[in-house]
């Protein structure tokens, strides 16, 4: 018998095309509904169909919100599962299955369950039940609410007849015994607590979090042009255009889209764009018009390997140069990277409010992994959210230039005041309109590269401090990495290392030079070369000690930082 | 009718007019002031957006909102402005290299998107502030610094192509027919949707066949024209000389703004609006169950 106690790590994984994100679905709905903690993630292939995908589906305890590379209980879908998730096999992995979905040589070396999916799913009635009953068996597995399983399968199929939703009903049904004997005739043991609080509690993926968190942040248009891994932003604003009476409007190319998130600013209103490296490569000529022209705009990217088309479904973090030095000339931006699905929740909406007010491209970053992601959270606080909007009526003499000490002009939009507001990507004088005057030149590059950059700094958020300020070691580490790196920082259990997290990347307050000075820095980042520790080299001069770096486009696993730290600390 | 000289700008920097002398941009300048006025629109209520060249200057030399943006991506700006404020009137203006070379495929795509903005081409046949080089509409044949062997390409037609794409209003003029240009103009602004009207334009400096003689030469204005039919309004827009001046074709369709679900029950402009909060309530209450 093979147990699992606390913390379950479930990995099922077929072709694209064979149903596993529909059995993703119904586990974390019933699992969560049923009282269990849950997080899922997936990796998928370039491709529309076959290939593999997997699915990794944790069930716990605990609150649990980061990638493991163990599996405890692998279902697979079809031949050539087991060699791709090789490296993920335990001793104590249980596959549970076809026999044909298994290749010889894996038989010794994990636990085999083999279950007749398929017969069952013929006695249902056709092939096509199959998802539904090895849902049933995982639920069953976790003895969870079969009530829960059969009101999400009547609300799932409920469009398709009452036939299908009985067929449905039938197989789950089928499946979930199943379940339940294993247990009972000690084939595996599950021991994992319930907690009624979580029954209702939302469940969010990052995709979610952000097109959420814009409109929460007064985003009434957005532009895009579908690049993965970006556009489930769009799809979801899309999907609510309606309800939300927000403009989503997708484009001929990267490059319209943000010169219309620029003229939905210049109008007043809160333009976004969602895009990936690719498309914000395009865009990075706009950029620099949002720089001179001090055009506020939010950018998300949602980062995949490159270079060019790179790995399309895969993730890393390797935009962030792109992100600081793209566009020409100088010009200040904010660069922001949320590291939990509740933070990109406040901080996508905090990204408009920062616009409006210093008037610079604020730029959120994620990745492939942060965006897929998905768990259980407590509410989501809406009485949190403040729109501030800095717009200002126009006077007749209006300058939409005008010179001041923190290098932030009073913005009008056209039709607001008396005045006229003139807007330019040249190089201009107060009022807007083009100059060559040397003192004029000089004086608009530092009101907006110097004296704007400053105020933002001054005014820029503190990386959140994990453990003792006074640690020996300190992690420095961004965005979506986070979790991982707490969940690794736990097992660990040591006084002497603490973990400082990034979610303002750029620019970074003076008051972080403090939290390095002394320290023995470990930078740990999905890049190749350690794009971050960089930054921190150029804004404070301060060198990292360790490099802990992931680059094939697979998350960081829990297991993976606390192998590097353990050999970092000894 | 209001003076056009409220469209005057008083600003120091409107003082210094970078166009050579004798510029067709004058002339257009002047069209426009008239066409406000005589609209008795408000300089508040007018945005021009524009591109990169001579003729993309405009915004400082008239007194209406402004956005001078970059070489060909004033049409994706300008419809935004307007989707996000319909009570504007909004131009996107531009010499032929910033909206056919630079800008071509948002030209194309905003027809098929149909915002209600007018796109004012300031056709030169050539470009102006880069010094000479052939534009898309440049004639066949014309010899320019960086084309010494002639230009072989075959022009780019502006208003074959509007009307092949069903563009919602199509006109041609010449600046030097003042009342005219006023007139189509006018329409122009007034017409529900994309309207592109061509502007031809002499460029005294570099261009040195298409002069204003030439133009008077070579065009002709369209008499009991009927742009309400496309057929013939593309068998106009393929004459080549003499090339024929005044609205070729009208389609009228719902715009871009209408069709949005954003102002389906709400007409206010979206910079006064402020987040649904219930509805993102209503989204999380379901993110509790399934
Ligand atoms: C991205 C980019 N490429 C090139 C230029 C250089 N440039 C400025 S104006 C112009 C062409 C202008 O020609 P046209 O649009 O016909 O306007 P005109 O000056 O004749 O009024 C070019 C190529 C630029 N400003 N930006
Ligand atoms: S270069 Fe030509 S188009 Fe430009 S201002 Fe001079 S004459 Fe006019």
């Amino acid at each position: 018998m093979v147990e699992f106690k606390e913390d379950v790590s479930i990995v099922l994984g077929g072709a694209a095309g064979q149903g596993i994100q529909t059995v993703e679905e119904i586990l974390t709905r019933v699992l969560k509904l049923s009282g269990y903690n849950v997080y899922a993630n997936k990796e998928y292939m370039s491709r529309v169909r076959g290939g593999i995908n997997t699915t990794e589906i944790r069930v716990s305890s605990k609150k649990v919100r980061a990638f493991v590379r163990r599996i405890d209980i692998l279902i697979p879908f079809k031949r050539g599962v087991l060699p791709w998730v090789e490296k993920r096999l335990t001793e104590n992995t249980v596959v549970l299955g076809e026999k044909e979905n298994v290749e010889e040589e894996y038989l010794s070396r994990v636990n085999f369950v083999e279950v007749p999916l398929n017969e069952m799913a013929k006695e249902v009635g056709s092939p096509l039940y199959l998802n539904t009953i090895a849902a049933g068996v995982v639920v069953g597995l976790f003895h969870g609410d079969f009530e829960v399983l059969e009101e999400y399968l009547r609300k799932r199929f409920g469009s398709k007849g009452e036939e299908v939703v009985l067929k449905n009903i039938e197989a789950a049904r089928k499946g979930y015994e199943l379940g339940v004997k294993l247990c009972e005739d000690g084939t595996i043991g599950i021991e994992v607590k319930r907690d009624e609080n979580v029954k209702k509690e939302v469940l969010l993926s990052g995709t979610e979090a952000v097109a959420l968190g814009a409109v929460a942040g007064g985003m009434n248009f957005l532009s895009f042009y579908p690049m993965s891994p970006s556009t489930g932003v769009a799809v979801f604003s899309a999907q609510h255009a309606e309800d939300f009476e927000i403009i989503v409007e997708q484009v001929e190319d990267e490059i319209a889209a943000i010169n219309m998130a620029l003229g939905a600013w210049f109008a007043g209103a809160r333009g976004m764009v969602t895009t990936s490296g690719g498309g914000f490569a395009l865009m990075s000529e706009a950029l620099s018009l949002a720089g001179m022209a001090e055009n506020p705009v939010v950018i998300h990217l949602a980062q995949r390997p490159g270079p060019a088309t790179g790995l399309p479904t895969r993730t890393m973090q390797g935009d962030l140069n792109l992100v600081l030095y793209s566009g020409h000339g100088e010009f200040p931006r904010i660069v922001l990277a949320p590291g939990s699905i509740e933070e990109a929740f406040y901080l996508t909406a905090e990204a408009f409010n920062l616009a409006d007010k210093y008037q610079v491209p604020v730029i959120i970053l994620t990745d492939q992994y942060f965006v897929d992601t998905y768990y259980n959270l407590p509410e989501l606080d809406l009485s949190k959210i403040k729109v501030e909007k800095y717009i200002v009526e126009s006077d007749e003499d209006y300058k939409r230039y005008k010179l001041t000490e923190d290098g932030i002009s009073p913005r009008s939009i056209p039709g607001y005041g008396k005045g006229v507001v003139v807007a330019n990507g040249n190089e201009h004088d107060e009022w807007g309109d083009i100059t060559e005057d040397e003192e004029l030149s000089r004086l608009m590059q530092e009101k907006r590269a110097i004296k704007k950059l400053e105020t933002i700094r001054k005014n820029a958020m503190m990386p959140e401090l994990v453990g003792r300020e006074d640690a020996k070691y300190v992690i420095v580490a961004w965005g979506s990495t986070y979790h991982v790196i707490r969940e690794a920082l736990e097992v660990l259990n040591r006084e002497d290392i603490a973990f400082l997290h990034f979610k303002w990347v750029y620019p970074l307050p003076e008051k972080v030079k403090g939290l390095l000075e002394g320290k023995v820095i470990i930078d740990i980042e999905q890049n190749v070369t350690a794009q971050f520790a960089e930054l921190l080299k150029k804004e404070f001069g301060v060198e990292v000690h360790h490099k802990i770096l992931e680059y094939d486009g697979r998350p960081f696993s829990v297991e993976e930082i606390l192998d590097a730290l353990k050999e970092v600390l000894e | 009718m209001i003076s056009p000289l409220i469209f005057e700008p008083e600003r120091p920097g409107s003082k210094d007019i970078a166009w050579c002398p004798g510029c067709g941009n004058f002339g257009i300048r002047n069209i426009l002031r008239s066409a406000f006025a005589e609209l008795n629109l408000r300089p508040q209520d007018v945005v021009i957006i524009s591109g990169i060249g001579q003729a993309a200057k405009m915004p400082h030399y008239i007194n209406v909102n402004g956005y001078h943006t970059l070489h060909g991506r004033s049409i994706p700006i300008a419809t935004a402005v307007k989707a996000a404020n319909p009570s504007l009137t909004v131009i996107a203006e531009g010499g032929d290299g910033d909206m056919y070379a630079e800008g071509g495929n948002h030209l194309l795509h905003a027809i098929r998107r149909n915002p209600d903005i007018t796109v004012l081409v300031h056709d030169n046949q050539i470009y102006g502030l880069t010094k000479g080089q052939a534009s898309p509409t440049t004639m066949l044949g014309m010899k320019t610094p960086t084309q010494p062997w002639g230009v072989f390409e075959e022009p780019f037609n502006p208003i074959a192509l509007a009307i092949a794409l069903d563009a919602s209003f199509v006109a041609r003029t010449f600046m030097g027919y003042f009342k005219e240009s006023v007139e189509i103009i006018k329409k122009a602004i007034q017409h529900k949707g994309l309207a592109i009207v061509d502007i031809f334009h002499p460029c005294v400096s570099f261009n040195k066949v298409n002069t204003y003689e030439w133009y008077r030469e070579h065009t002709y204005w369209m008499k009991d024209h009927n742009p309400y039919d496309r057929e013939e309004a593309f068998k106009r827009a393929i004459e080549s000389d003499p090339l024929p001046l005044g609205v070729f074709y009208i389609h009228e369709k719902p715009t871009f703004e209408e069709l949005v679900p954003a102002y389906k029950r709400d007409k206010t402009p979206l910079w006064q609006r402020n987040p649904k909060l219930e509805e993102i309530g209503k989204i999380l209450e379901a993110k509790r169950t399934f």
